[in-house]
This record gives structure tokens, C-alpha cells and sequence, in this order.
């Protein structure tokens, strides 16, 4: 395997790694809200957590290169604050990469937090728990398995995203250069061998990463 | 405690205002929909009744009038949910430790002792899934009380439980009833436990308060309507005064003695017995040729229609030693009756007759 395909699968896990944490930072709060608000505003937050998930992902990569270019309002607040602008950055891939993923981690959050109901934060509420204490002492250990399944899906989608990263990010060694995208490379040149060692290496990954997934939901040992 | 709420849902308004003992078992009985379980959770802060207001002792809890709505999580006391509700990710111990922490008795004061009064030290270690329901809602009645709240709620704490684990808590219930020192509000729909548990009852039909003062005067009341309907029937409070040679208890109370089957109880303790007015029939005199053993004097107090069809509700009071001229002051007893009898014995209110009571239900 050449120093190029290393780079690039470093840059993948980097990535990945990255945007799985932000994406639990993100989507923890959104999923709390969406599994316990009565607001009229679920639904259409809820459809546009979920768009990611219809949407080919070059029309997602599109208009983000469009909002975050030089034309674009946040790109040009982000000119206009001396700050380096998105498109065709790692830091651009982290931000398209965590709105792609957003719904993988945000609706096995939100069942997990409506599968609790509100009676264990109601039982801690009575014995003196202040609703912080009860979410990170009773909702979140409850949700575990949520978490553990938000976290491997948010990761093995990120891994595998294309569409997105080749708009925002372009293809740049190194940099922006994922693994999806070099074996879309390897394949445009005819290397058909190094192609074989990348895409074969991402269906043995996905392939262990579901079968931690469902191995893991069968044995229900996640519980504790 | 003062308890008075207002709650508007769309075809259901709750509107209450109680006055209810600083002590004893307060139970809150009415059909499901009634709005009791409402009353329990605004009581518990776990729903805001705007402009309501409610103290316990001298502590105010809310009064919407002066802005002050203490969170649930502030209220000093204790919840018991129908379902048991402890957390699944820790163990017994760890939940029982939960509220303990939290509510200032990190030294566990209390704790050894609540073990062995809701009989849950064997389970410490156990997952709640390993427990059975009974055992479940023992630890989170031990887990509420170890938060040493002022006040207990209870909803509908034995409803989830079929009648062999509803027997297997009730004497944790009654050893609570002896031991506590603050009130506990109980909500339930259950004409038994209430009769069982309660010191003062409270009726609920259709969000509004339609009866409410202590246990063994308010079952005797006429007018409960249909919230007891085949269940009416008086308590006694007697005392096992002796087991009798032939195996039957003598029961004793301020005006009169029953017979009942003996149970193993400890003579001279106290016996809570309900008698249901299906269970009693009238005649004019005492006659020596009935297989009733149960036969008490009594004087009509008064009369209402009964919820069944031909039927009469009588109520009765006891009369120690037979007829006599001044005011009777023996317990009250309720008879149900046909119309037809009640005409053919010309039963009227001041009539002095005898109650035959056809079985007595301990308590």
C-alpha cells in the first residue's frame, strides 16, 4: 500500500473520530428536545435532522459549497472575519460530514430517550435529583444502548460518505483526500490491485463494525 | 396540609380544595378518570396547576399568588409510583442510596432499620429486573422514605400487582401504618386496601371532591353514591379480646362484640374489620332460631336509595345494651335491603331493631 492510500486512511479515522464526538456533542441535546418537546416545531425540525437521509449527497455537498464559498452568507461572514474559509479544508469536511451523519446519530438518541418515558426522571425528580443530575444520572446511563448505537452509526457513515466530502473537499492529498475518494481514484487510473486493498479493507471494517452492532443488540449487553 | 388546585383539560376540569391530617393515611378514592392520580402529581410539583396552592405542616409548597412553585425536585417528599419505577441500571442498593445522597442523609440514618420494616436486606445486591413486583415496589417504598420526606404519596402502590403479591406488601403496608410519623397521601381505586389502610378518606368523582373526612364515619355515609356502590359497608376498629375454645375470635369494640374465624393474631391487638351492608339483614327482634351468630342491636339512623335496582341502604347505629330511651352513641353500621322488606317491617328512622351480620371481612 503506498504512503497515499496511509494518508488517506488516516485522514478517514481522523475525521470520523472527530465528527462521531461532535456529533454526540450535537445531537444529544437536539435528540433530548425532539423525544420530550409538545412544541409545534418537532416536525419540521425533526424532517430537516432527517433530510441527510433522502437527499443525494451532492445536492447536500452543493449547497454547501454554495453557503460556505466566497458567495455564500456565511462564507463571506467568515471573510469578513479574517477566518479561512470551508470549502476544500479538513475543517470543511468536519462540518459537511456532521450535518451528513446528523440523522444517524440523532434518531437512535431520540428512540432511546422515548423508550425511557418520563417516569424514571419523574421518580428522580422525587428523590431531590435537579434535572441536569437526572439526565446524566438516570437518562443517559438508561440510553446507553443509544449511544452506543448513535456512535457506531455516525462513525461507519462518516467512513463511508463520498457525494459530500468530493464537493466540499475536493481531493486533496493529505488533506482532504478520504478513503472513498482515493479508491474512486485508484479505479479512474485502472490500479485495480490498490483499489482491491482499500474497498476490500471498508467491507471487512463495515462488515465487523455490524456485526458488533447486531451481535451486540442480540445479547442485549449493553444494558449495563 | 392544604391542597387546593385547578386544572383545565379539554371535557375534564379539576378543581379540588382539601383540608386534609397532618398524620395517618390519607387515602384518595375514586373511579379511574376521576382526576386522583391528577391531584397526586400536582401535590408532587410533577404538574403545575396554575394559581393553586399547597402546604404541608407550615412548609408552603406553591402559592401561585405569591409566584412560588417549589420543583418537584425541592418538594420534601417521597413518590411512590404505581409501576415500582427504580432505575434499571443500578442495583437495589445503589437506587435505596439514590435519593439517600441527594436528600442530605449520605450517613444512611434510618437505614439498617428501613431494611428490615419493607424486608428488603436480602435483595441489596440484586438487579430490580431480578425482583419480583412486590419486592420492587417494597424498595421504592424504602427508597422514597429513606429521602425522610414530610409527606409520602402513594399511586396506586399495589394496582400492578396480582392479589397473591398485593397480600405479600400489605403487612409491609400496615407495619408502615404503625411506624410512620408523617402523612401519606394514597391513591386508590380499590374499595379493600382503602378500608384497610386508610384513616381518612377522600372521595373523587368527576375532578371534584365529593366526600372527604375520617375512614370509619365517611364509609357510613348514605350518600357516596355509586363510587362504593356493591362495595358499601361499615368499619369496625375492634380489639381481639379472646380466642374461644371452639376456634372462634371474640372481637371486641365500644358497642358490642363480633365472632369471627380466629386468625393468628396476638390477643389484644388492635383489628380493623369491614362489614358490607349486602352482609347484614334486619329483623325486628332478636329470634334464638337463626344459625346467625352475629345478631346486634341497633337503632335506624336513617335511609337512601341503594345503587341497586328494589334495594334500600339503612343506616344503623349500635346499640350497646339494647333498646333505651337516651341518644345511642355505639358505631355506625350500614344494611342493604329490599324495598319490599323495608316496607313489610315498617323500617323507618328511630326504629329499634336488630342487624344479623352474615360475615365480617378482618381487615
Amino acid at each position: 500500500m503506498d504512503s497515499s492510500s496511509l494518508a488517506a486512511i488516516w485522514l478517514t479515522l481522523k475525521l470520523a473520530t472527530l465528527v462521531t464526538i461532535l456529533l454526540l456533542v450535537v445531537a444529544t441535546p437536539l435528540a433530548w428536545w425532539l423525544a420530550n418537546t409538545r412544541s409545534r416545531l418537532k416536525g419540521p425540525v425533526g424532517a430537516v435532522v432527517a433530510l441527510p437521509l433522502v437527499l443525494p449527497p451532492t445536492v447536500l455537498g452543493f449547497y454547501l459549497l454554495v453557503v460556505f464559498g466566497p458567495h455564500g452568507f456565511i462564507g463571506q461572514a467568515m471573510g469578513a472575519l479574517n477566518l479561512h474559509r470551508l470549502p476544500f479544508t479538513f475543517a470543511g469536511l468536519v462540518v459537511a460530514s456532521v450535518i451528513y451523519s446528523l440523522p444517524f446519530v440523532v434518531q437512535p438518541l431520540q428512540n432511546a430517550f422515548e423508550a425511557i418515558g418520563r417516569r424514571p426522571l419523574e421518580a428522580a425528580a422525587s428523590l431531590r435529583a435537579s434535572p441536569w443530575d437526572a439526565f446524566f444520572s438516570v437518562a443517559v446511563p438508561l440510553a446507553r444502548p443509544g449511544f452506543v448505537t448513535a456512535a457506531i452509526l455516525g462513525f461507519a457513515h462518516t467512513v463511508g460518505e463520498f457525494g459530500v466530502v468530493l464537493m466540499m473537499g475536493g481531493n486533496i492529498p493529505g488533506k482532504t483526500q478520504v478513503l472513498s475518494v482515493k479508491i474512486y481514484d485508484f479505479v479512474e487510473n485502472g490500479d485495480y490491485t490498490q483499489a482491491h486493498w482499500l474497498a476490500g479493507g471498508m467491507v471487512c471494517f463495515c462488515f465487523v463494525v455490524l456485526l458488533l452492532l447486531y451481535g451486540g443488540r442480540k445479547r442485549g449487553s449493553w444494558s449495563r | 396540609m392544604q391542597a387546593r388546585f385547578r386544572l383545565d383539560y379539554p371535557g375534564f376540569t379539576l378543581d379540588v380544595d382539601l383540608t386534609l391530617p397532618d398524620k395517618g393515611i390519607t387515602a384518595l378514592f375514586g373511579p379511574s378518570g376521576s382526576g386522583k392520580t391528577t391531584v397526586l402529581r400536582c401535590v408532587a410539583g410533577l404538574e403545575h396547576a396554575v394559581g393553586g396552592y399547597l402546604s404541608v405542616g407550615e412548609h408552603v409548597l406553591q402559592d401561585d399568588a405569591r409566584g412560588l412553585f417549589l420543583p418537584t425536585h425541592k418538594r420534601p417528599l417521597g413518590v411512590v409510583f404505581q409501576e415500582a419505577s427504580l432505575f434499571a441500571h443500578l442495583s437495589v442498593r445503589k437506587n435505596l442510596e439514590y435519593g439517600m445522597k441527594r436528600a442530605g442523609n449520605a450517613r444512611g440514618e434510618g437505614f439498617e432499620a428501613m431494611l428490615d420494616l419493607m424486608g428488603i436486606r436480602a435483595l441489596l445486591e440484586r438487579d430490580p429486573e431480578r425482583l419480583s413486583g412486590g419486592e420492587r415496589q417494597r424498595v421504592a417504598i424504602a427508597r422514597a422514605l429513606l429521602t425522610r420526606p414530610r409527606l409520602l404519596l402513594m399511586d396506586e402502590p399495589l394496582a400492578a400487582l396480582d392479589v397473591r403479591r398485593k397480600r405479600e406488601i400489605l403487612p409491609y403496608l400496615e407495619a408502615l401504618r404503625e411506624e410512620l410519623d408523617i402523612p401519606v397521601l394514597y391513591v386508590s381505586h380499590a374499595p379493600d386496601e382503602v378500608a384497610g389502610l386508610a384513616d381518612h378518606l377522600v372521595l373523587i368523582d368527576g375532578g371534584r371532591v365529593t366526600a372527604s373526612g375520617p375512614l370509619v364515619e365517611t364509609l357510613a355515609r348514605l350518600d357516596l353514591g355509586p363510587a362504593f356502590a356493591d362495595d358499601a359497608g361499615a368499619v369496625l376498629e375492634t380489639t381481639l379480646a379472646a380466642i374461644e375454645a371452639d376456634g372462634l375470635a371474640r372481637l371486641e369494640f365500644p358497642g358490642g362484640q363480633l365472632f369471627v374465624a380466629a386468625r393468628a393474631r396476638l390477643v389484644g391487638s388492635r383489628l380493623r374489620c369491614r362489614i358490607h351492608a349486602r352482609d347484614v339483614s334486619l329483623a325486628l327482634a332478636a329470634h334464638g332460631d337463626s344459625s346467625i351468630l352475629n345478631v346486634l342491636p341497633a337503632q335506624v339512623v336513617a335511609l337512601a336509595e341503594a345503587e341497586t335496582p328494589g334495594h334500600v341502604l339503612v343506616q344503623l347505629r349500635l346499640v350497646p345494651d339494647g333498646p333505651s330511651d337516651g341518644p345511642p352513641d355505639g358505631p355506625l353500621l350500614l344494611a342493604r335491603i329490599t324495598e319490599r322488606s323495608r316496607q313489610a317491617l315498617g323500617i323507618a328512622p328511630g326504629l329499634n331493631v336488630v342487624a344479623q351480620v352474615k360475615s365480617v371481612a378482618l381487615l
